[in-house]
């Protein structure tokens, strides 16, 4: 019955790949047809592909793309409920309800995600801090589970299986739709202010002395040293009040022109990020912004989704695509371990062409939701091959050391054995999967090389090291 | 407002059309075999564009009710602007060589059901002096093929059906678009790995709106097809049946 198609399945880091046989279900019931049909094989729900590494491919396996499943089913403006299917992409509830005054309640870097997507990695976005991160704004999520029930879970119903469905990235079934809470806003335009920011240790006053506003985060520039390590330039933004700004229509009309032109699809070079061009670029961004605070209005678009203008940027990197690294450490006063990783990173000459830093809020999840309280840095390298991964896993480390953790959504190679110590909650987790998915249905690549899923080919059972 | 009316609206491209024209402000109804799914999708026009929308049951093959569901539809919506004929099937070839009963199912569907719904539209737009009838029709008729000439040939006779009909509808105020579709990127084509670009059901959707909007006739989507096909139409027999097409 399910059409299958073999197609090579890549994550947005293009970096591994792998093949797999897809389906594009069009119909609520042709999911469940789909995992009728898998003959024997795992299966797995693919969204956008927005996540960097493995977490969205299965070799060998039965993909489920769920991008068509994108149906709005309800929405109730006195209380900015929203009833969507799981393909539903951010672009699209923004796009629809923007204009009507509501907005997200946490949108990541790019809108080109699905809810499924957000959800399965408990995606954070600029205002984690006083927002939480996307599943604190979700209720009732439909997941096809691994018998082939569709059984609905949120806090109230079946919450150790939605426990582990945030942040469980698609091992416990696939997500079919969820209600999620829009917030009002008055205009498409934020209020926003710069600051640029010397060293590290102004990056934390100036993040201290943020709290109230919304949406903070600072670009920081990785290849300073010494005085200059972790300069940089942080933004702080909140939604504007109503005819606050000019009008947006200009905006529009430019971008329509423009956008269509923005597509590296065509150029995919691999020479064009190289440590002097990122250097470089680093370099001028840092000087382009004025010294002490600036204030402005930008649309929410280039505020939240910079990267979004041009289409397919992860083509930039060329071939070998690219590798993020994304640790959260615990607050510390003296940020010892975002200075050493800092240090390493500029001393080993590999440059991110984009790197962010930002404080994280706290957290209410047990499960592999990522975010904790303390310091994320996210980090963008070209593939450098085994040298990165050396520098990463001594990254590791220090991560290790410091009491944080690797964000999975971006992650495409930290060790088991690592990665079970910086999830300790990976066993209870564990046990709900194991529970919901006792066969094995449900599978990743990132699964299979972190022991989250049963699987012939990788030792079942809890390999921790000696460490 | 009148209606726009989605026959076979659980198809990828009736799924946009609904958008398309719900985004425009019309109340759409959506025909098809699988009402749940078909809900769904009215649910997804209403939430996203405010408008009414409704899921109505119908099948290409039950014939006699074509006239009184639509009629219906009609009535309550006080009469129906734009009428789609999306459904199609493209069957089996293989099967339908070894069985004409498939042969004949694909035949019904693509040509007597479709030419059944234009029809009982007709009489509906020519009472009111006005309406579109929009028949879905595929480059696969535009030259019986080998590999496909069932489906081919069905499309191919609705297409000149709709050719007859527009003239018809020229004294009567109704107007007649034929869309030939090249492959669009829907499930009917997803298994096919081709290098021929496949355009998707949006944007065939939205050029299909704005077609009804500046009274275009007839249209080949995406465009390329229509050179295309003019070629492949222009080969001798004794060539077209020696190609592997
Ligand atoms: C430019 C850029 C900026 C980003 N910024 C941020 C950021 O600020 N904060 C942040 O948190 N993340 C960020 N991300 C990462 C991104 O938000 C997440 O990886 C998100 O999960 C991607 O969604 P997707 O729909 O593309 O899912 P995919 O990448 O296709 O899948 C991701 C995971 O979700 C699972 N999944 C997808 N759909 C379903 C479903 N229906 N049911 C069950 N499981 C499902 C997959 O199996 C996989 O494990 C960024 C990514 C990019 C490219
Ligand atoms: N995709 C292409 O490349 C392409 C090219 C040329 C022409 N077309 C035409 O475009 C139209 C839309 O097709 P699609 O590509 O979107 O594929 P699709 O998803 O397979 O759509 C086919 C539609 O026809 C409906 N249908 C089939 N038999 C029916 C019946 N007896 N009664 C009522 N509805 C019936 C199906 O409804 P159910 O839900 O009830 O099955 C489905 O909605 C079709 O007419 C097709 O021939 C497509």
């Amino acid at each position: 019955m399910t059409a299958w198609r073999e197609m090579t399945v890549e994550g947005w880091g293009r970096y591994p790949r792998s093949v797999a046989r897809c389906a594009r279900p069009e119909r609520l019931a042709e999911v469940g047809q789909a995992l009728a049909d898998r003959d024997g094989s795992p299966v797995l729900a693919h969204g956008l592909g927005r996540s960097y590494g493995d977490a969205a491919l299965l070799a060998g396996g039965r993909v489920v793309l769920t991008e068509r499943l994108d149906r709005m089913l309800g929405f109730d403006a006195s209380t900015g409920w929203l009833t969507a299917e799981a393909g539903v992409s951010l672009l699209d509830v923004i796009r629809t309800f923007a204009p009507r005054g509501f907005f997200p309640p946490v949108v990541p870097g790019t809108q080109l995600v699905t809810l499924g997507g957000a959800l399965a990695a408990d995606i954070h976005g600029k205002n984690h801090h006083v927002a939480g991160s996307f599943s604190d704004h979700v209720r009732r999520v439909h997941l096809l589970v691994a018998d082939g029930r569709t059984v609905v879970c949120d806090r109230e119903h079946e919450p150790e299986l939605f426990h582990a469905t945030v942040g469980g990235m698609g091992l416990t079934g696939v997500v079919l739709s969820m209600d999620l809470q829009l917030v009002a806003i008055e205009s498409p335009w934020i209020e926003l202010e710069t600051v640029r920011v010397s060293n590290l240790d102004h990056f934390f006053e100036v993040s201290a002395g943020s709290e109230a506003w919304p949406y903070t985060v600072s670009w920081i520039d990785c290849a300073a040293t010494g005085k200059a390590m972790g300069r940089g330039v942080f933004m702080r933004g909140r939604h504007a009040g109503p005819g606050a700004a000019p009008s947006g229509r200009l905006i529009e009309r430019l971008k329509a022109v423009v956008e269509p032109l923005l597509d590296a699809r065509p150029i995919e070079p691999d020479w064009l990020l190289n440590r002097a061009t990122i250097r470089a670029f680093n370099e001028t961004y840092f000087r382009m912004h004025g010294r002490g605070v600036q204030r402005s209005f930008v649309h929410y678009e280039p505020f939240f989704f910079p990267l979004d203008a041009v289409k397919n940027w992860n083509r930039l990197y060329g071939a070998r695509g690219m590798m993020q690294y994304q640790p959260v450490v615990p607050p510390d006063p003296d940020h010892r371990a975002m200075r050493t990783i800092l240090e390493r990173i500029s001393t080993s000459g590999f440059a991110s062409f984009l790197a962010v830093i930002k404080e994280f809020g706290e957290s209410h999840h047990s499960g592999l939701s990522f975010p904790r309280p303390g310091t994320t840095l996210a980090l963008d390298f070209p593939n450098h091959g085994q040298p990165l991964l050396d520098l990463m896993d001594t990254l590791d480390d220090v991560v290790l050391d410091a009491g944080g953790r690797l964000y999975l959504g971006k992650d495409a190679r930290v060790t088991r054995e690592r990665f079970q110590r910086m999830y300790p909650e990976w066993r209870a987790w564990r046990a709900v999967r194991d529970h919901w998915d006792p066969d094995g249905v449900f599978a990743s690549d990132l699964g299979r090389r972190l022991g989250l899923v049963q699987d012939g080919a990788a030792p079942t059972g809890p390999t921790r090291s000696a460490a | 407002m009148s209606a726009v009316v989605i026959l076979g609206a659980t198809s990828r491209i009736g799924q946009a059309l609904a958008r398309e024209f719900a985004s425009a402000g019309f109340p759409v109804v959506l025909c098809a075999r699988d009402l749940a799914e078909a809900g769904r999708i009215a649910a997804d026009v209403t939430t996203r564009h405010g408008v009414t929308a409704e899921a109505v049951a119908f099948d290409a093959c039950d014939f006699s009710s074509h006239g009184p569901t639509l009629s219906d539809v009609a009535r309550r919506f006080g009469g129906i602007h734009v009428g789609v004929i999306a459904y199609g099937d493209m069957g089996d070839q293989g099967e339908s060589e070894l069985d004409f009963a498939a042969a004949r199912r694909v035949i019904d569907i693509n040509f007597t059901g479709a030419a059944s719904a234009a029809e009982a539209l007709y009489p509906l737009m020519a009472a009111a002096r006005g309406g579109t009838i929009v028949g879905v029709a595929s480059v696969a008729g535009e030259r019986g093929r080998r590999s496909n000439y069932v489906y081919g040939s069905a499309k191919g006779a609705f297409a000149m059906y709709l050719d007859g009909l527009r003239g018809r509808g020229h004294k009567d105020g109704v107007r007649v678009l034929t869309v030939k579709l090249g492959f669009v990127d829907t499930r009917m084509t997803f298994p096919m790995a081709t290098k021929i670009p496949k355009a998707s059901p949006e944007a065939a959707a939205r050029a299909i709106r704005e077609a009804v909007e500046s009274g275009v006739e007839s249209m080949f989507y995406p465009p390329f097809w229509a050179p295309v096909m003019a070629i492949i139409r222009a080969l001798p027999p004794a060539l077209m049946k020696r190609l592997p097409l």
